[in-house]
């Protein structure tokens, strides 16, 4: 995070409590520089042992019982392995399955998204003030509704018994069954996937829009290149940031895909994603030990993914907001 | 002539992308709509309209399951909200507005803690809730939903609170308002719209969680409406559950659609203004 530390954002404009103190007098002002950044520290505090405590606490916990052989089932037998588990993990055509499937699932959710995102970006940029606010309504109801909600609105839409897409479909038996295999099971759990967050993308590319200079796309236009050279040469490069952002931000949520998979296929047909095979071991099998590893194994893939982000492609994470869910 | 078919284009774009987010939700809509005959008909609407479903989980078998989970999820959900905004505006406050060391390193830590995957947190906590009987409470999942609305409610307010015209508080008091006036009058309006704004956003994610709710809880004591809607099980073991899980979802969907409604506007700025402004 040290991109974050070094270009915070917070000190572009803070100018003005420097003023206020620098007008109480010279002798003073260290003084009440001190009590300030006292003051500000206080108010941080609690904030940050929230944090660390909610999260810190726990994954050194996970990092922990992670060597041990430790299983719920039959706790007396907890005894330390090292990095059995992890041998044990990597050695397994289940964990590379799983990772398989997480990454393509990411790579094409986050691609599709971005084109299609940028598209309704496109749009609602264009879109005429009558159209403006119910645009910005609709497009804000996949963004936050349940996730759990919306796969279950695919699943529906998609199974034998209850769903309508067979018989709308005139390419499709009408005996499909989408979940039965790998193929079309993954394209359901993708397709709810780009449905739900293809907004989010959309508003922070939508944002980005906003930043490149009207007069630049102006004068492109003056000069003779067509809308689809003024796309290419003047708008997206002028809105890269925000491009990377939105990746970046998508990335690492399509990679902890989980609710979708329970509800759909509960990791059947060979769906399981990183996220399902941790819940599984964990919470249905209760083997804390090789559960741990797993989560260990999978916060380390995130950390490495926005690692790749911010040092690889220099994504400035200061000129952000959040990560979106 | 080529700026009124232009118009005409980005008109039915927009049509387009309205029909593409409401179909599922209409879908859920009229499918709980559906009478259990009907289930099954292979089509988009129902052939009868009927609130048999809502009745099921409303007053019905089912709605020992539901009721709890709704009480549930709006108790947890509201509190672990209250916290993250609570806590967040006193560290946007001072990163807005005061001089100190480590504000990138508060900032850097809830971007860190935002990108966090909530599972691997699940493994170890499901262990040490259980042992120290946390487990299945709602203190057990208000706790870990903060790593998800903390972070976000930081870096929200953080960008809220930095667009706010300070000065007009020490302002006022030069003009004869009392500290406490001046709170109340200028900066409590001049601040509201943001901290609100970030409420509704984190109130969003807490609502939306489903991998804390299905591992740290066990019965009604505290399972929330996500983890229950896994849960329901058909009028019989031969019938599917599809009826009350519509209906269950339309209703849980019902409070997120009013506040889009309501503030739209506002939770598009919230969700991009950093972005923007840098």
């Amino acid at each position: 995070m040290s991109s974050v530390a070094g270009a915070p954002p917070a000190l572009a404009e803070d100018d003005r409590p420097r003023g206020r103190s620098a007008r109480s007098g010279a002798p003073r002002r260290s003084d009440r520089a001190r009590q300030e950044a006292r003051l500000g520290m206080l108010l941080c505090a609690p904030a940050v042992l929230v944090l660390v405590a909610v999260v810190g606490y726990p994954i050194l916990q996970a990092v922990w019982d992670s060597l041990f052989s430790y299983r719920l089932t039959n706790p007396d037998a907890r005894e330390f392995n090292g990095l059995a588990n992890y041998a044990l993990i990597l050695t397994d055509p289940i964990w590379w399955q799983a990772l398989g499937v997480t990454v393509l699932i990411t790579a094409i959710t986050v691609a599709i998204e971005l084109v299609l995102g940028f598209g309704l970006a496109l749009v609602m940029n264009h879109a005429l003030k009558t159209l403006r606010p119910a645009l910005r309504t609709a497009i804000l109801i996949p963004y936050a509704i349940i996730t759990v909600v919306s796969a279950f609105a695919f699943l529906y839409m998609f199974d034998l018994t209850s769903g309508f897409v067979n018989s709308w479909l005139p390419f499709v038996a009408d005996g499909k069954d989408w979940f039965a295999t790998f193929g079309s099971a993954v394209s359901v759990i993708i397709l709810s996937e780009i449905w739900k967050t293809t907004p989010f993308i959309s508003l922070l590319l939508l944002s980005g829009l906003a930043q490149v200079p009207g007069d630049l796309a102006e004068a492109a236009k003056v000069d003779g290149a067509t809308a689809w050279q003024r796309l290419w040469r003047v708008t997206i490069p002028n809105m890269k940031a925000a491009i990377m952002v939105a990746l970046l931000f998508r990335t690492l949520d399509a990679f902890r895909i989980f609710d979708n998979i329970f509800i759909m296929t509960n990791g059947a047909a060979g769906t399981e994603s990183v996220a399902f095979l941790a819940y599984r071991q964990t919470i249905q099998r209760l083997e804390i030990g090789v559960g741990s590893a797993v989560s260990v194994l999978l916060t380390i893939l995130v950390a490495l993914i926005a690692l790749l982000f911010v040092k690889g492609f220099k994504v400035n994470l200061a000129a952000s907001t959040r990560g979106g869910r | 002539m080529s700026t009124a078919r232009t118009k005409v284009w980005w008109w039915v774009g927009g049509l387009l992308i309205i029909l593409y987010c409401l179909f599922p939700v209409a879908w859920i809509l009229s499918l709980s709509l559906k009478a259990p005959s009907d289930l099954d008909n292979g089509s988009f609407l129902p052939t009868q309209v009927t609130w048999q479903n809502y009745q099921l989980i409303l007053t019905g078998q089912a709605s020992d399951l539901f009721l709890p989970a709704l009480r549930n999820s709006v108790g947890i959900c509201l509190i672990a909200t209250l916290i993250a905004v609570v806590l967040a505006a006193l560290t946007a406050y001072a990163i807005a507005r005061l001089d100190f060391p480590g504000k990138a390193f508060v900032l850097g830590l809830s971007l860190a803690v935002s990108m966090f995957p909530v599972i691997s947190i699940v493994t170890p906590l499901f262990n040490i809730w259980r042992s120290i009987g946390l487990y299945d409470t709602w203190a057990g999942l208000v706790i870990p939903y903060l790593s998800i609305t903390l972070p976000l409610s930081i870096w929200t307010l953080t960008a809220f609170f930095r667009e706010i015209p300070w000065e007009m508080e020490q302002a006022a008091q030069v003009d004869g308002a009392t500290t406490w006036q001046a709170f109340r009058k200028v900066i409590v309006p001049l601040a509201g719209p943001g901290v609100a704004t970030t409420a509704i956003i984190a109130f969003f994610l807490a609502w939306n969680d489903f991998v804390y709710g299905i591992s740290l809880t066990s019965t009604e004591a505290a399972r929330p409406v996500p983890a229950a809607l896994a849960f329901f099980t058909g009028a019989s073991q031969f019938e599917e559950p599809t009826g009350a899980t519509s209906a269950a979802a339309v209703i849980v969907t019902i409070p997120v659609v009013v506040l889009v409604l309501l503030f739209q506007r506002q939770i598009v700025a919230g969700l991009t203004q950093g972005a923007v402004k840098g």
